[in-house]
C-alpha cells in the first residue's frame, strides 16, 4: 500500500500536516514544531525508501486519481527524481528540526502558521520534484513561491521589501515558464512530459520550440538565482527570518534546477541540448558567468548572510553549467553538487542564524571571538567552508572534480578555468570569515598566554544537532561520494541520454 | 615494482597522528594528557613506519585500499620506498619536535596551545599520508589537508604580520592546489589512470603538448612548496609562526611535501622517459639552477636568522629538484637521501634558532656574537649542523651532496657540477661568520644568559647525532641510503 501510493505520499504527507496544524496548534502550541519535524522526518525516510524502490524495481509511475496519463496527471519516481527528493527531503529535515530549535519570533504565530507554512513549501518542492506534467509543475511553484513570500515577509522590516521583489520577480518567472509550457502544448497538445517528449519531434521544426525553451529556461533562471537573474536573492537571503533561509537557501533554487534538469533531458533530449540548438552552450556560459559574478561579489560583502546568498550565486553557477555541458561527468558532478551544496550551505546558514541570535548580528564584525564563544557552530563552520573551497575529502571538492573532469574531457578549457578560478575567489570568501571568526589580532610581543576565559555561549543542542547531523554529512557525502555517483547518479546522468 | 601485499600498517602510519587530532582537541584542558596523545602517536607512527621498510627493501610494498574515492580511483596507500623515506622522516622528527615544542610554547606561555598541537598532529598525518599515497588523488587530498592545517599555525600569533603571511601563504599554496587539480585532471582524461607507476603513466605515443601541459600544472603544483623561485615568496614571510612550526614544517614536512611531489611526477606519473625526451627536464633543470645560486645569495642578505635559514631552505631544496631532473641513478638517490639530510640538518638549525630566542630572546645574526660561550651546547650543535649542509664532514650533507654531484657528472650536465659546488661555497660564506662571531667575538651584553631547559636541549643534540650518524653509517638505525637506492632504481625502472 506504501510501496505502491510512495510518489503520491512524498507531497500528501507534508501537505496534509500543514493544513492540520494550526488545528493541532489550537490544542497545544507547543506541538508544532515537533509535529512539523516528524512529518519532515516521514517524507525523508519515504524518499530514501523511494530510491531502493527506484534501484530495486526500475521507474515507479503513478496516476493521480487513477487518471491514466497523458489525461491525468502523472508522479513519476526515476533515478533523478528519487535522488533530488531524497536530497530535498532529508536537508529540509534538518532545516525545520533547526527551525524548531531556533524558535524564531517571527515563526512563533499562535496558530503554527509559521512551521505550516514551511510544511506547505516542502510539500510544494516535493511535487516538483516527483511531478511528470509540465503544468502541475507549475502549479507547485506557485504554491512554493506563495509560501515563499510570506515566510519571507515574517521578517517584517526589510524582509517585507524583500519579499515584495522576490513576488515581482518571482511571479515573473513563473510567467515566463507558464507561457513556454502554453507555448508547447498549443504546439503538441499535451502537458505529459513523456507524451511531449514523444511528440515534440514532429514539431521540431516550428520556429516557436526555442522560443517556448528559451522562456522556460528563463523562468527556471530566475527562480534558481542565476546571475544576471539573481536580482531577487541576496536581500531574501540576507533579510528573512535567519530559520527561514535555513529552509530556503540549501533547497528551494535546487528544486528548480532539477526542473530544468528534468525539462532538458527528459523532454527536450540530449541532442537538442547539445546540438540542435545552442541551449547547452548558452547555459554553460550562464553558468560559468554565475560562477563569476557570485563569487566576485560575495568578496565585496561584510556580512556573513549576504556573502552566504552572493556564494549561492555563485554555486548554482556550478549545477547550470554541469547541465549545459551534459556530458556524463558533467551531469553527475551537476546532481551531486545539488546534494553538496545543499549541505553545505544549509550548514553555513544554520552557522549564521546562531550567530544572529548569540552575538546579535552576522557582520563579519560581529563574529569576533565567535570561535571561544561558540565552538562547536565554529567548527561546523570550518568543515562547510573547507568544503565551499573544495578541500578533499570534503563533498564540495568531489561535485568540483567531476564537472572538471567533463570539462576536461569535452576539451572545454574556458569552462575547466572558471570551475577552477570559482574554487579560488571561494578560498577568499571563505576565508575572510574564517580569519573573523578565528583569529583575533594582537600585539607583536603578546604571546596571549595569560587572555582571559571567556563564557561559552553556544547554541543550545536543538539548534546543534541538526547543524552537526549537516557538518557530519559533508564529509560522508564526499567520502562515499563514488557510491552515490555509480550507484545512482550515473542512472541519472542517462536520463534523455540513452 | 615487486608484487603488493594488501597489509593495515600503512592506515596504522597515517591514522595515529589524525586520531591523536582529535583527542588533542578534547584534551584542551589537560594539557599533560594532550601533550601525551601527540607523543603517543608519534611513538606508533614511527614504529609503523619502520615495520614497512624491510617489505619495501624487498621489493613488495605493502598497500592499503579504502573506499572509492572517483569511479576507478580508491583512497590507497602503498608503502614503497620513496614514500617510505619522507614518511619515516616525518614520523621520527615529529616525535623529537613534539618534545621541543612542549618546551617552547610553555616557556613562551603561548596563547591557543591546543589549535596548535592540533594541526601540528593534522599536518603530520597529512605529510605521511602525502608519503604513503598510492595515487595522485590520494596525493591531492593529503596534500591540500596538509596546505589546510598549516595555516592556522602559520598565523598562530595573530598580529597584523602574520594574517598577512598567512593570506600569502594560502594565495600560493592553495593557487598550486588549483593547478595541481587541473593537473590531475588532465592526466586522468589523457593517461585513464592515477595510479602511480614506476617510469610514468603516459605511453610513449602521448603527445607532446599533453606532457608540456601535464608538466606545467603538475609542476606549479608541488613546484610552490617546493619553494622554487620564483614560486617562493611565501616561505620567508611564514617564518613568522613558531620556532617548532618552522622547524618541522618548513624545513621537512611541508616543504619536503613539494620536492617529494616533484620526485613523485618525475619518476611516477610523467616518468624520466617523457621528461627527457619532452625536453622538459631542462627547464626544470635550469629554474632548479637558478633557484639555488639566487637563493643561497639571498640568504646572505639577511639579518634575521630564521629568514636566513629559509632562503638556505630554499636553496637546498632544489638540490633535490635539480637532482629529479637529471633523472640518473647517482642524482635520484642523492636527491632522496638529500630529503632526508637536509631535513635532519635543517630541524636541528631551527631548534637551534628557537633555543636562542627563547633563552635570550635574539632573532638576529647580528646579535648572536659571542654567545657560544653563554650557550655553548647550542651554539656548537649550530656549528656542526650549519658546517654539515654546507658540505663539511662528519655531518651529513657531503654525502648526499656527492651522489648529486656524481649524478650530475652521469647525465652530463656540467652546470649543475658547478651550481652544486659554488653553493656549497655560498653555504660557507654565510654559515661561517655565523660561527665565528658565536665564538671568537665578545659578547655584547647579557651576562646572565643560560641555554634553554632540557627539554629543547635534548631534541636538538639528538637531531644533531643523527645528522652526523647519516653520514657516518647512512644506513644505522633506518636504512635511509638502502631506501633511496631502491627509490632510485625504482623510479628508472621503466626503462
Amino acid at each position: 500500500m506504501i510501496r505502491h501510493h510512495l510518489p503520491a505520499l512524498l507531497v500528501v504527507v507534508p501537505l496534509g500536516t500543514g493544513l492540520a496544524l494550526p488545528l493541532l496548534a489550537t490544542l497545544s502550541s507547543r506541538l508544532a514544531w515537533p509535529a512539523t519535524v516528524a512529518a519532515g522526518a516521514i517524507t525523508a525516510a519515504l524518499a530514501v525508501a523511494g530510491v531502493f524502490q527506484v534501484l530495486a524495481g526500475g521507474p515507479v509511475h503513478y496516476a493521480v486519481g487513477g487518471w491514466p496519463p497523458p489525461w491525468g496527471i502523472e508522479l513519476v519516481l526515476d533515478p533523478l527524481s528519487a535522488f533530488v527528493a531524497a536530497v530535498v527531503a532529508a536537508v529540509s529535515t534538518c532545516s525545520l528540526a533547526y527551525a524548531g530549535g531556533l524558535d524564531d519570533p517571527a515563526l512563533r504565530g499562535r496558530l503554527g502558521g509559521g512551521p505550516a507554512l514551511c510544511l506547505l513549501l516542502l510539500a510544494a518542492m516535493m511535487g516538483i520534484v516527483v511531478t511528470g506534467d509540465l503544468f502541475n509543475l507549475f502549479v507547485f511553484l506557485e504554491v512554493a513561491a506563495l509560501a515563499t513570500y510570506a515566510l519571507i515577509g515574517a521578517g517584517g522590516g526589510r524582509a517585507l521589501l524583500a519579499s515584495f521583489r522576490y513576488v515581482i520577480l518571482g511571479s515573473l518567472g513563473a510567467s515566463f515558464y507558464l507561457l513556454g509550457v502554453g507555448l508547447l502544448y498549443a504546439l503538441t497538445g499535451t502537458l505529459n512530459m513523456a507524451d511531449l517528449a514523444a511528440r515534440l519531434p514532429a514539431a521540431e521544426a516550428s520556429r516557436l520550440v526555442p522560443v517556448a525553451v528559451g522562456l522556460i529556461v528563463m523562468g527556471l533562471g530566475i527562480k534558481m538565482g542565476v546571475a544576471p537573474l539573481h536580482g531577487w536573492l541576496p536581500d531574501a537571503y540576507t533579510y528573512a527570518p535567519p530559520a527561514v533561509v535555513a529552509l530556503l537557501a540549501p533547497v528551494a533554487t535546487k528544486v528548480a534546477a532539477y526542473a530544468l534538469a528534468r525539462i532538458l533531458f527528459s523532454v527536450l533530449g540530449v541532442s537538442f541540448v547539445l546540438d540542435a540548438s545552442v541551449l547547452g552552450g548558452a547555459l554553460a556560459w550562464l553558468g560559468a558567468g554565475s560562477i563569476l559574478v557570485g563569487g566576485i561579489m560575495a568578496l565585496r560583502q561584510d556580512d556573513l548572510r549576504r556573502l552566504l546568498a552572493y556564494s549561492s550565486v555563485s554555486q548554482m553557477g556550478y549545477i547550470v553549467l554541469g547541465i549545459g555541458l551534459a556530458t556524463a561527468n558533467s551531469l553527475a558532478g551537476a546532481y551531486l553538487h545539488i546534494l553538496n551544496h545543499a549541505l553545505m550551505k544549509g550548514c553555513l546558514f544554520f552557522v549564521a542564524g546562531a550567530a544572529a541570535q548569540r552575538l546579535g548580528g552576522t557582520a563579519l564584525a560581529d563574529l569576533r571571538r565567535m570561535h571561544r564563544l561558540m565552538p562547536v557552530t565554529t567548527a561546523c563552520l570550518v568543515v562547510a567552508a573547507l568544503s565551499m573551497v573544495g578541500i578533499p575529502p570534503a563533498g564540495g571538492f568531489f561535485s568540483k572534480w567531476y564537472l572538471l573532469l567533463g570539462a576536461v574531457e569535452s576539451g572545454h578549457w574556458v569552462f575547466a578555468g572558471v570551475i577552477l578560478a570559482g574554487g579560488l575567489l571561494a578560498v577568499v570568501y571563505m576565508f575572510r570569515v574564517l580569519e573573523h571568526v578565528c583569529l583575533e589580532p594582537r600585539a607583536a610581543d603578546d604571546h596571549g598566554g595569560g587572555h582571559a576565559r571567556v563564557g561559552r555561549k553556544d547554541a543550545s543542542p536543538a539548534v546543534l544537532l541538526p547543524l552537526v547531523v549537516l557538518a557530519v554529512g559533508i564529509v560522508a557525502a564526499g567520502i562515499f561520494n563514488a557510491s552515490i555517483v555509480n550507484g545512482l547518479l550515473r542512472l541519472a546522468a542517462s536520463v534523455g541520454v540513452g | 615494482m615487486g608484487e603488493a601485499t594488501v597489509s593495515l600498517l600503512p592506515a596504522a602510519a597515517v591514522l595515529p597522528a589524525l586520531a591523536a587530532a582529535t583527542l588533542i582537541l578534547f584534551s584542551g584542558r589537560r594539557p599533560n594528557l594532550r601533550e601525551a596523545w601527540s607523543l603517543g602517536a608519534a611513538v606508533l607512527q614511527s614504529w609503523a613506519v619502520i615495520a614497512m621498510i624491510p617489505a619495501a627493501l624487498a621489493g613488495g610494498a605493502l598497500e592499503l585500499r579504502l573506499v572509492e574515492l572517483s569511479p576507478g580511483v580508491s583512497l590507497a596507500l602503498r608503502a614503497d620506498a620513496l614514500g617510505l623515506v619522507f614518511a619515516a622522516l616525518s614520523s621520527v622528527l615529529w616525535l623529537l619536535t613534539t618534545l621541543y615544542s612542549i618546551g617552547y610554547v610553555r616557556a613562551l606561555d603561548e596563547h591557543a596551545q591546543t589549535r596548535y598541537f592540533f594541526c601540528f598532529a593534522v599536518c603530520v598525518g597529512a605529510a605521511v599520508g602525502v608519503a604513503l599515497s598510492a595515487n595522485l588523488l590520494t596525493f591531492f587530498l593529503f596534500y591540500e589537508l596538509l596546505t589546510v592545517a598549516t595555516y592556522p599555525l602559520v598565523v598562530h600569533k595573530e598580529t597584523p604580520e602574520a594574517i598577512r603571511a598567512g593570506r600569502v601563504y594560502l594565495g600560493y599554496t592553495l593557487g598550486a592546489g588549483t593547478a595541481l587539480l587541473a593537473g590531475v585532471a588532465v592526466t586522468y582524461v589523457a593517461a585513464g589512470t592515477l595510479e602511480f607507476r614506476p617510469g610514468g603513466l603516459f605511453s610513449g605515443d602521448t603527445a607532446a603538448g599533453t606532457i608540456w601541459l601535464v608538466f606545467a600544472l603538475l609542476g606549479l603544483g608541488v613546484g610552490v612548496k617546493a619553494a622554487v623561485i620564483p614560486l617562493h615568496a611565501w616561505l620567508p614571510l611564514a617564518m613568522i609562526a613558531p620556532t617548532p612550526v618552522s622547524a618541522l614544517l618548513h624545513a621537512v614536512a611541508v616543504v619536503k611535501a613539494g620536492v617529494f611531489g616533484t620526485l613523485r611526477v618525475v619518476g611516477y606519473v610523467l616518468g624520466p622517459d617523457a621528461l627527457a625526451a619532452s625536453g622538459a627536464w631542462l627547464v626544470l633543470a635550469w629554474i632548479a639552477a637558478a633557484t639555488i645560486v639566487l637563493a643561497s645569495l639571498a640568504a646572505l642578505l639577511q639579518d634575521n636568522l630564521k629568514r636566513l635559514l629559509a632562503f638556505s631552505t630554499v636553496s637546498q631544496l632544489s638540490y633535490i629538484v635539480l637532482g629529479a631532473a637529471l633523472a640518473t641513478t647517482g642524482s635520484l638517490t642523492g636527491a632522496v637521501q638529500h630529503m632526508v639530510n637536509h631535513g635532519t640538518l635543517k630541524i636541528t638549525l631551527f631548534f637551534c634558532a628557537g633555543a636562542i630566542y627563547v633563552a635570550t630572546g635574539r632573532e638576529r645574526v647580528s646579535e648572536l656574537a659571542g654567545l657560544g660561550r653563554r650557550l655553548p651546547v647550542t651554539m656548537g650543535v649550530f656549528a656542526v649542523a650549519a658546517l654539515g649542509l654546507a658540505g663539511v664532514p662528519p655531518a651529513a650533507g657531503f654525502l648526499s651532496k656527492w651522489y648529486l654531484i656524481g649524478g650530475a657528472v652521469e647525465a652530463g650536465f656540467w652546470p649543475a657540477v658547478v651550481v652544486y659546488l659554488s653553493s656549497s661555497l655560498l653555504n660557507l660564506a654565510y654559515f661561517v661568520p655565523i660561527v665565528i662571531a658565536a665564538f671568537f667575538r665578545p659578547l655584547r651584553g647579557g651576562d646572565d644568559l643560560e641555554e634553554p631547559s632540557l627539554m629543547m636541549l635534548v631534541p636538538l643534540v639528538l637531531t644533531a647525532t643523527a645528522g652526523v650518524l647519516l653520514g657516518l653509517a647512512p644506513d644505522v638505525p633506518v636504512a635511509f641510503l638502502s631506501l633511496a637506492a631502491t627509490a632510485a632504481a625504482d623510479m628508472l625502472g621503466g626503462r
